[in-house]
């Protein structure tokens, strides 16, 4: 039982970085009907800048705390984050947002072949560590161990995502939002600035996507040039199993991939009897992904919460 | 209609990204610009191939062999070797093999396309196994630094040559360390399932059921993997007193600092592969303790060793792994093609095989299979947060 218990957590905790990461892909489809690729390798841009942030701010003279610098590479991430999504909207999406589908998908792709080079040419090939500079404490919970950063980003991207649903419900931005979703004609007639809502899905989407590559580089104690693509692949499948364009359907998405992951490693060797091991592990987000397009290919939510006319 | 329209295109698109990605690291990199053929008159330009991952995970490995060949061949260079009545002047062929046996058999046909004279590769065992034959048809010469799996010589393959003790050696010796020394009697295993990791986890187990021990676990990743979260939980539940990670440092450093995050207090314990500065920086700060063998004596204790070090480090940095390796390697072929005073693979290749030199981490003599003779085996330990020697011993 403590066993289950503690892979329920790890799923857990994955899944909630799962999520965050998810829901870029699903804000962006729910708006333009666009799989942005690219959202993976901001999510590692997000991890490098905070990291090289960190890394000089240990090195500097100022003696801060480890939370506080951390904090501080956080605040870095976000600004950077938010205009890398900015520059690739306007550049890599907008001039294609009237040609056939395939077009902006194969600039996305494009662009995170760019970004993965780029950040291999600034910070190297090498894996980069992740300084250990917040004391880690573990708590043992019935026969699991759960750590206080394990706790931190559970709550925390819990506490992102309520504030995403509050922002897309209750705000004006969020009105305008849901409707140049539903339909960006109606919404410019309604004097909606259809341009700008994209440009700050974009915007939003990569702030969450900065979190989420600073919480993978913490978690794991790692960063590096290409961390972002599998991570990207996952959330992409964490958005589609959620029913990708539904904010919710993300949030669930995401978090069931991290269980099933972290549950399908640990039991597929017993379960096949030796025959599928724990290397299988990665398998598990594509099986998924296959499974619910052949399925159910509208995701486990159904229905899109804003319906294109 | 909407979302079978979204299945549909979702399938050619995800190819697509496969592909993508697939692609991206396909980038062969000839370095070296310096030496670009301008071969003067009365010189020879001997090519030598030089094959390693120059991207991904293990790239910081790839590199620090890449500067461990180049540093030889520069040296060579330098010296100024006469074969044959000419000058000769070797110019180094770098290709990226991403550690994936299949650019390895590519890079393997480029070579033979571009006539090397030798080839210094590759780094993994898994692109080193399928690459040989290639070289093997071709009749090139082929000293991998660093490929320890038993199969690469086993083949029967002439032209295979390794400057380090293999899997079956280093396994053995790690198997007697893990039940003797460290005093294990419940061990678990994790291996990355490529060549190299899964060879050295079978002898390594061979080795410790021979030594009384029981294998409690054995749990498998990739060598591209960061998350072990769920393999170490459930061997978390088994309590095991030592565990052994075969596979490469990429992997290695961020598992020990998963294993001591969940509270696992076994006796983490890994091969050469994780043998690394990296290792520990990957770690970061709960590498402490960690073991580790690598095959050849410590560096400092070799004739020569201390001044590579040295001369290696002003140059290039810190030596992350298999660099002196290299370096040995191009020179025991430098030194068997001036035996036979002859760069062509077919006329040196018989001195290779029986030649004796002095090299920086080993006295290099090969027995009939192209194993290196009498290897050693060191061990290593974490202590203030940097690989001290333990002990060496003699793999048989």
């Amino acid at each position: 039982m403590d066993i289950f218990l503690q892979q329920l957590i790890n799923g857990l905790v994955l899944g909630s970085i799962y999520a965050l990461v998810a829901l870029g892909y699903t804000m962006v489809y729910g708006i333009l009907e666009l799989i942005n690729f690219a959202h993976g390798e901001i999510t590692m841009i997000g991890a490098m800048v905070s990291l090289a942030v960190i890394n000089l701010l240990i090195g500097s003279t100022l003696d801060l705390p480890g939370v506080m610098i951390v904090f501080m590479g956080v605040l870095t991430a976000i600004p950077a984050c938010m205009a890398l999504g900015f520059v690739i909207e306007r550049v890599a999406y907008r001039p294609l947002r009237h040609a056939p589908r395939l077009a902006p998908l194969i600039t996305a792709i494009g662009v995170s072949i760019v970004l993965q080079n780029a950040a291999m040419l600034i910070w190297g090939r090498q894996y980069i560590s992740f300084p250990p500079i917040i004391p880690i404490q573990r708590y043992e919970v019935l026969g699991a161990t759960i750590s206080n950063l394990q706790i931190f980003i559970f709550i925390f991207s819990a506490l992102l995502m309520a504030g995403l649903i509050m922002l897309v419900h209750k705000t004006r931005l969020g009105r305008a939002m849901r409707a140049t979703a539903q339909s960006p004609q109606a919404a410019s007639l309604m004097g909606v600035n259809v341009n700008n809502i994209i440009a700050i899905t974009f915007i939003l989407g990569s702030a969450l996507a900065a979190i989420a590559g600073v919480m993978v580089g913490a978690y794991y104690g790692l960063a590096h040039y290409y961390m972002g693509f599998l991570l990207g692949l996952k959330a992409f499948c964490a958005a589609v199993l959620g029913g990708i364009g539904n904010i919710a359907g993300a949030m669930l998405g995401g978090l069931l991939l991290g269980v099933i992951e972290s549950l399908g490693a640990g039991y597929i060797g017993d379960l096949t009897g030796g025959f599928l091991g724990s290397h299988y592990q990665d398998v598990f987000a594509f099986l998924v992904l296959i499974l619910v397009l052949v399925f159910r290919p509208s995701g486990l939510l159904g229905e899109r919460v804003v319906e294109r006319a | 209609m909407k979302y079978s329209r979204l299945a549909q295109n979702l399938i050619p698109l995800l190819c697509l990204a496969m592909v993508a990605c697939g692609k991206q690291d396909n980038t062969s990199t000839a370095t070296n610009p310096g030496t670009a053929a301008t071969a003067q008159a009365g010189e020879e330009v001997v090519k030598i191939g030089a094959a390693a991952p120059l991207t991904g995970p293990q790239s910081h490995l790839g590199k620090d062999n890449e500067n461990g060949t180049k540093m030889a061949i520069d040296e060579a260079n330098a010296k100024g070797i006469t074969i044959g009545g000419k000058k000769i002047r070797f110019e180094l062929i770098s290709e990226d093999d991403q550690a994936d046996p299949r650019m390895g058999t590519m890079v393997a046909q480029k070579f033979v396309d571009q006539q090397v004279k030798g080839v210094i590769g590759h780094l993994n065992s898994g692109t080193t196994i399928p690459s040989s034959k290639i070289y093997s048809d071709a009749g090139i010469v082929q000293i991998s630094p660093s490929a320890t799996n038993v199969t690469y010589t086993a083949q029967g393959f002439k032209t295979a040559f390794r400057v380090m003790a293999n899997d079956a050696q280093q396994g053995k010796v790690l198997g007697y360390y893990a039940t003797h020394q460290m005093g294990g009697k419940k061990i678990a295993i994790i291996d990355d399932r490529s060549a190299y990791g899964q060879g050295l986890a079978d002898e390594f187990k061979k080795a410790v059921l021979n030594g009384g021990a029981q294998i409690v676990a054995h749990e498998f990743t990739t060598d591209k993997a960061t998350d072990f979260m769920a393999i170490l939980t459930k061997i978390k539940s088994v309590k095991p007193d030592i565990l052994f990670y075969g596979g490469m440092d990429a992997q290695g450093g961020p598992m020990m600092k998963q294993v001591r995050g969940l509270g696992l207090t076994a006796k983490f314990l890994t091969g050469d592969g994780g043998s690394t500065p990296e290792f520990i920086k990957l770690a970061a700060g709960d590498a402490e303790g960690a073991y580790s063998s690598l095959p050849g004596l410590p560096l400092e204790k070799m004739p020569g060793g201390k001044e590579f070090g040295t001369r290696f480090t002003a140059k290039y940095g810190q030596i992350q792994l298999y660099a002196p390796y290299c370096y040995d390697a191009v020179n025991v072929m430098i030194a068997a093609m001036q035996q036979a005073d002859s760069v062509e693979p077919a006329k040196y290749l018989p001195k290779l095989a029986g030649i004796v030199h002095d090299g920086v981490t080993a006295k290099i003599s090969f027995d009939g299979k192209g194993d290196l003779k009498d290897g050693m085996i060191t061990l290593y330990q974490v202590k203030n947060g940097k690989w001290e020697v333990l002990e060496t011993l003699e793999a048989k």
